[in-house]
């Protein structure tokens, strides 16, 4: 089926462009403000006049993003491994875990600007909080899924607990940590924006809010396409690290 | 205790194996309450039961893999175990789950590769060193995870019905193997299956085992007066131990 074009891809992309001419035709044929609602063009026209300034803001947030993000993992790593590693850690953490999620990120980010300014720090410190949930959570169910007939087969090859580690929990568990590390994805540009919203005079977060306040609707959707674009080709780098990483799982599974 | 102690030619010193008074429960469910079995140096025995009838859980505790609740278990000699499924590991290539126990052994990578470069070929898997297991046909498998039980430990082998999801003809040529290898490195085997020709094909001995609470029913000695095991199938004497053997199913 390869060969042929892809149908499933050809939908989104025909649906995209048939909202894109009906906004534009709506916004032009019944003159729409460009402050209540811009037009495709205006936005386009928005995006290339302000290149310059949204790469500036857009790296800045990127930073932040991917700084968080290295930090995600690595915490979630760290913690997973301990959680695996004693039950007891485990059940004490893990519902805290899940009760740390339901509290509004919105609700703790003017407080971590309160601690830690308006740098860079307290936008890290969001995206890590946001973001370290869903790997670690991946992680600790992808090591908790092993079979006990996998287990057992380590101890009769008499594996230090190390070894089963590396050379079973850590490339089982690589499956969900993969599924796990596309959610925290996601989120986690729109997260570094959350944190940029409150504080600070970088960030596209920054940049958003500056355009909203002069009712530069255009400019704050060019930033929103802007984000969603990050997001979109984070994501898609994952995915493809993914599919190489775990190639003994989606060659076999094309078979 | 139905044990039937058989005369063995065997001194006490060449019992590898022995369980004594064994029992095994799973919360409410008692799998053994009380058994005796044992198995000496250099003989390949079977045991022969119904499907959870606690074999498996037998093989475990021979392994130490998981606590009894009473009695002894005396295991001499290194164990390798070949588990019921092939668990050969996916992300891993032919010759990385082979060699895997070498590995975690601490062999050199070159005495591991030049071990597995001498080994494929006993198993007919040369060639196959960098597939990967769902590259494997279920035979394949088999003998891969069969080799990394080798790696693992070549003086006491459990295989729990290492052939029992293959074809006749894959299984013919495996138990044949199986019987090459044990005259290659005289290692004593201990297997479980559910098939009986296989039982009466492979075994000095077999011990069959009734449903749970599981306990020996009886202890078979299969004498054949020819020794070439692969004269066996058309010989009269498995029909007789067929026909004894069914008697307590
Ligand atoms: N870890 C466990 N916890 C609870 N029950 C178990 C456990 N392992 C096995 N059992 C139960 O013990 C009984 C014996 O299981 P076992 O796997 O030893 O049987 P088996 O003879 O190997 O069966 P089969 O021929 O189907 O492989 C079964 O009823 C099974 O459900
Ligand atoms: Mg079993």
């Amino acid at each position: 089926m390869k060969k042929y074009i892809n149908t499933d891809r050809i939908y989104p992309i025909v649906g995209v462009i048939i909202t894109l001419v009906l906004w534009q035709l709506i916004v032009d044929f019944r003159n729409v403000p460009g402050y209540i609602l811009p037009s495709p063009t205006k936005i386009a026209s928005a995006l290339i006049r302000d290149f310059d300034l949204i790469r500036f803001h857009s790296s800045r947030t990127l930073y932040a993003s991917f700084i968080g993000f290295g930090f995600s993992i690595g915490l979630a790593f760290v913690l997973a491994i301990v959680m695996d590693s004693f039950e007891i850690i485990k059940k004490a953490l893990y519902p805290l875990l899940v009760i740390s999620q339901t509290v509004p990120i919105i609700a703790i980010a003017p407080l971590l600007i309160i601690w830690f300014g308006f740098g860079t720090l307290p936008k890290i410190i969001i995206v890590v909080i946001v973001c370290f949930f869903p790997i670690v959570i991946s992680l600790v169910h992808g090591m908790e899924s092993i079979d006990d007939d996998y287990l057992r087969l380590f101890k009769t090859m008499k594996a230090t607990k190390l070894q089963i580690f590396y050379h079973l929990k850590l490339p089982f568990s690589m499956v969900h940590f993969f599924s796990g590390l596309k959610i925290a994805a996601t989120y986690m540009i729109m997260s570094a924006v959350i944190g940029e919203w409150l504080g600070g005079d970088r960030g596209i977060g920054v940049y958003m809010l500056r355009a909203k306040n002069a009712y530069a609707l255009d400019r704050v959707f060019a930033s929103i396409l802007v984000i969603v674009i990050m997001s979109i080709l984070i994501i898609y780098a994952i995915e493809f690290i993914g599919i190489k990483v775990l190639h003994w799982q989606t060659e076999r599974d094309e078979e | 205790m139905l044990t039937m102690p058989l005369q063995t030619n065997s001194s006490l010193n060449d019992t590898v194996i022995k369980l004594e008074h064994v029992g095994k429960t799973f919360g409410e469910m008692v799998v053994f309450e009380d058994i005796c079995l044992h198995v000496n140096r250099g003989e390949i025995v079977s045991i022969l039961g119904s499907s959870g009838s606690g074999k498996s859980t037998l093989f475990n505790i021979i392994a130490g893999l998981i606590p009894i609740d009473h009695g002894k278990v005396a295991v001499r000699g290194t164990v390798g175990y070949m588990q019921q499924k092939d668990l050969l590991l996916p992300w891993k290539t032919v010759a990385s789950n082979v060699g895997l126990p070498l590995k975690l052994k601490g062999f050199a990578k070159e005495d591991i590769e030049k071990k597995i470069k001498e080994y494929l070929p006993l198993v007919g898997l040369e060639g196959n060193e960098d597939k990967y297991p769902f590259q494997l046909s279920g035979g394949m498998r088999q003998r891969a995870s069969f080799l990394r039980t080798l790696m693992t430990a070549e003086e006491i082998f459990l295989l729990d019905e290492a052939f029992g999801s293959l074809d006749s003809i894959t299984r013919g040529q495996m138990q044949k193997w199986l019987l090459d290898m044990k005259n290659k490195f005289d290692n004593t085997v201990v297997l479980i299956t559910h098939d009986i020709d296989e039982a009466i094909y492979l075994s000095d001995r077999i011990y069959i085992i009734s449903k749970i609470p599981a306990e020996i029913k009886k202890e078979i000695k299969v004498d054949f007066h020819n020794e070439d095991k692969n004269k066996r199938l058309l010989s009269p004497r498995t029909l007789e131990l067929k026909q004894e053997i069914l008697k307590y199913f």
